[in-house]
């Protein structure tokens, strides 16, 4: 998925020279096709995040568009205020990128699971929120940002996501994307979580489940009429994330559950509980840990469904 | 409109503006005061018709608090009408009380200490990339300010990509909203060899030091910064302006009562008033008090404003005389804090 970011980013950015990437002192190979290949759009800011941030809005302001990168909570919660005051608050045609949304960097402890940074960045105006599922879902993000002025997160997995359809027709900032067609259930997924939620469909088949299956690559803001059309017609909506269940896309979803006029569906919030994970391990077993593996999927929307 | 001409308006300004909205921060937009008027009335190229003229010198103030100078200095300099400046943090007021960028001439909004200068720092970057010489980014701060460690990330960065055409100006009245600044985060070593400014050469950028309460030192230190970015291309410059907090009027000066605190119906009011007519340049009119205020009354002593919320030893005269420094060695009387001459 990052290949996929840096990738269109190159692209686009031979293009218009207008586009920046700066970086946190992190991207050791990944940004290497940006960095050899675009060397006077490319930026090293050095370990110094709030800095990086408000040069990148200084730079906005003078007609730049303007890339940061960084990986897990260190382009967002670090310089959470530089972001509110000087990107959002301005307008300014900043793209915050981060690599390792949830548990992507697991084994490396609490200080690199970005597990709060949609709650954080959902509650700032004027943010568009981004956390697509696969390489074609980033790659479509990071075309659909660069036309899209005004700040915007895009919180990204590491790599070897499983790929969720073939071609993407008609992507919209804002809008969600169907990845499987169903029946009484419907799940939403957004970010990396996708690959988890995949598998989860397929276990609830042998059960005589057969879930339609959104992808949410927007979450701010977010497609409300999709959630209110869905509403009406499932039983059960559950929303999947790799984040906290406290104000991230569970959330968002929930908050137009809540003032849904016709609504048939009930809600169902996985995610991470609430709590650090204080133990070791790598993405697949942390997710696991909280339930929100493929199995642990299954099984809760299994005890939701037969009560 | 001369530099001295504009200083004693924006000190009038903010005496009105501050007293009227009971807003805080008088003794910090004092302290600047001078600088802003050097800057607007010799130093700086605007276009007040035309506040986005891509040309333009950017200025951006770092130290967001002190917005009364900064809307006093632009509504004098033809950028919105002086008259405005009276809905100072009124409410549906565009002159917020922490400086917006809403009002014409105003580049970015400040208030949270530190964010001003790396944004000048991008702006002043950009301008390189993209190979527009035609103008220079100025960003002010406060020696308080340089507490905050995203000022230092902003000094490495810009020494690191050589900005020559960023000049950074420290207000450095050595006072904080709650003491002292050596008092509270010390900006020169304990042993007073190495100052601020020396911090500054030591992170790569030339530093001026000078009066900042002189406007020819003040302008002089804006030229030098000019020929500098040509003479030493590879340096932006820091104009330390050593100044005094509350400068201007008499018991407003070096007292951190009047970090928050707003001259008051009555005496305070009336007396700073009274001394600021005392020294009016000729050409110039009091937009509020054309002949001044002749019968000022005098504080009591166990008035009101003893009780105000600043330590009561900060309101006693004798105070900077017995504050002392944290002691790095103990049983000498060397960390006196010595009170800043005022040469006026």
């Amino acid at each position: 998925m990052r290949n996929a970011f840096v990738r269109a980013l190159v692209e686009l950015a031979k293009k218009d020279k207008r586009i920046e990437l700066i970086t946190g002192d992190l991207g050791f190979g990944v940004l290497k096709p940006f960095w050899e290949g675009l060397p006077d759009q490319f930026t090293n800011a050095g370990v110094a995040e709030q800095n990086m941030i408000s040069v990148a809005t200084g730079m906005a302001l003078e007609g730049k568009t303007v890339f940061v990168y960084s990986i897990g909570n260190f382009p967002t919660l670090r310089c959470l205020e530089q972001i509110r005051n000087d990107c959002a608050y301005h307008k300014a045609n900043v793209k915050i990128v981060c690599v390792g949304g949830g548990f992507a960097y697991g084994p490396l402890g609490v200080s690199h699971h970005a597990t709060e940074d949609i709650a954080c960045l959902r509650a700032i105006p004027n943010m568009t929120v981004m956390a697509p599922g696969d390489a074609a879902e980033a790659d479509a993000c990071v075309r659909a940002l660069v036309e899209t002025p005004g700040p915007a997160y895009l919180r990204l997995g590491r790599g070897g996501e499983k790929k969720i359809r073939e071609g993407i027709d008609n992507f919209a900032v804002g809008k969600a994307l169907k990845a499987r067609d169903g029946e009484r259930i419907a799940l939403f997924s957004t970010g990396a979580i996708f690959d988890e939620v995949d598998s989860a469909c397929d276990l609830l088949k042998n059960e005589g489940f057969y879930p339609a299956v959104y992808t949410f690559p927007t979450i701010k803001p977010v497609d409300r009429d999709l959630v209110e059309s869905i509403a009406k017609d499932f039983e059960l909506i559950v929303t999947c994330e790799g984040h906290n269940v406290l104000g991230g896309f569970g959330s968002a979803i929930a908050e137009i559950l809540a003032e849904a006029n016709e609504r048939k569906a009930k809600a169902l919030t996985l995610g991470v509980h609430d709590r650090f994970t204080d133990i070791a391990g790598d993405q697949a077993f942390l997710r696991s840990r909280e339930g929100i593996d493929g199995q642990g999927i299954a099984s809760r929307i299994l005890e939701k469904m037969r009560g | 409109m001369n530099s001295e001409q504009l200083s004693w308006l924006i000190r009038r300004h903010c005496v009105e503006m501050t007293h009227r909205a009971r807003a805080s921060h008088i003794g910090s937009d004092f302290s600047a005061t001078d600088i802003l008027a050097t800057l607007y009335a010799d130093v700086l190229r605007y276009d007040a018709k035309a506040p986005q003229w891509r040309d333009r010198d950017r200025f951006l103030m770092s130290k967001g608090h002190a917005s009364a100078e900064l809307y006093a200095a632009l509504a004098e300099s033809g950028f919105f009408p002086v008259e405005e400046l009276k809905t100072f943090c009124e409410n549906g007021s565009r002159l917020l009380g922490h400086v917006s960028s809403e009002v014409p001439g105003v580049e970015l909004s400040t208030g949270s200490l530190g964010h001003g200068f790396s944004v000048a720092v991008g702006m002043a970057y950009a301008a390189k990339k993209s190979g527009d010489v035609g103008h220079k980014v100025y960003a002010l701060l406060g020696d308080g300010e340089c507490n905050e460690g995203a000022v230092w990330e902003a000094a490495l960065f810009a020494n690191h990509f050589r900005l020559n055409n960023l000049v950074a100006i420290i207000d450095r009245n050595q006072m904080q909203s709650l003491d002292f600044g050596e008092n509270t985060l010390e900006l020169d070593d304990s042993e007073g060899r190495y100052r601020l400014a020396d911090k500054w050469r030591a992170f790569g950028w030339r530093a001026i030091e000078v009066d900042g309460h002189d406007l020819n030192q003040l302008k002089s230190a804006f030229e030098e910064a000019g020929e500098n970015a040509k003479k030493e291309p590879h340096k932006p410059t820091v104009v330390v302006a050593n100044t005094i907090k509350g400068r201007g009027v008499a018991f407003m000066q070096n007292d951190v009562l009047w970090h928050y605190r707003y001259p008051h119906s009555g005496w305070e009011y009336d007396d700073a008033v009274r001394e600021l007519h005392e020294r009016i340049p000729s050409g110039v009119v009091d937009p509020y008090a054309s002949s001044g205020i002749m019968r000022v009354a005098r504080p009591e002593n166990d008035g009101e404003i003893v009780d105000d919320h600043a330590l009561s030893s900060s309101w006693k005269s004798s105070y900077p005389e017995q504050m002392r420094r944290v002691e790095a060695r103990p049983g000498t009387d060397e960390r006196v804090h010595a009170v800043i001459e005022d040469k006026q």
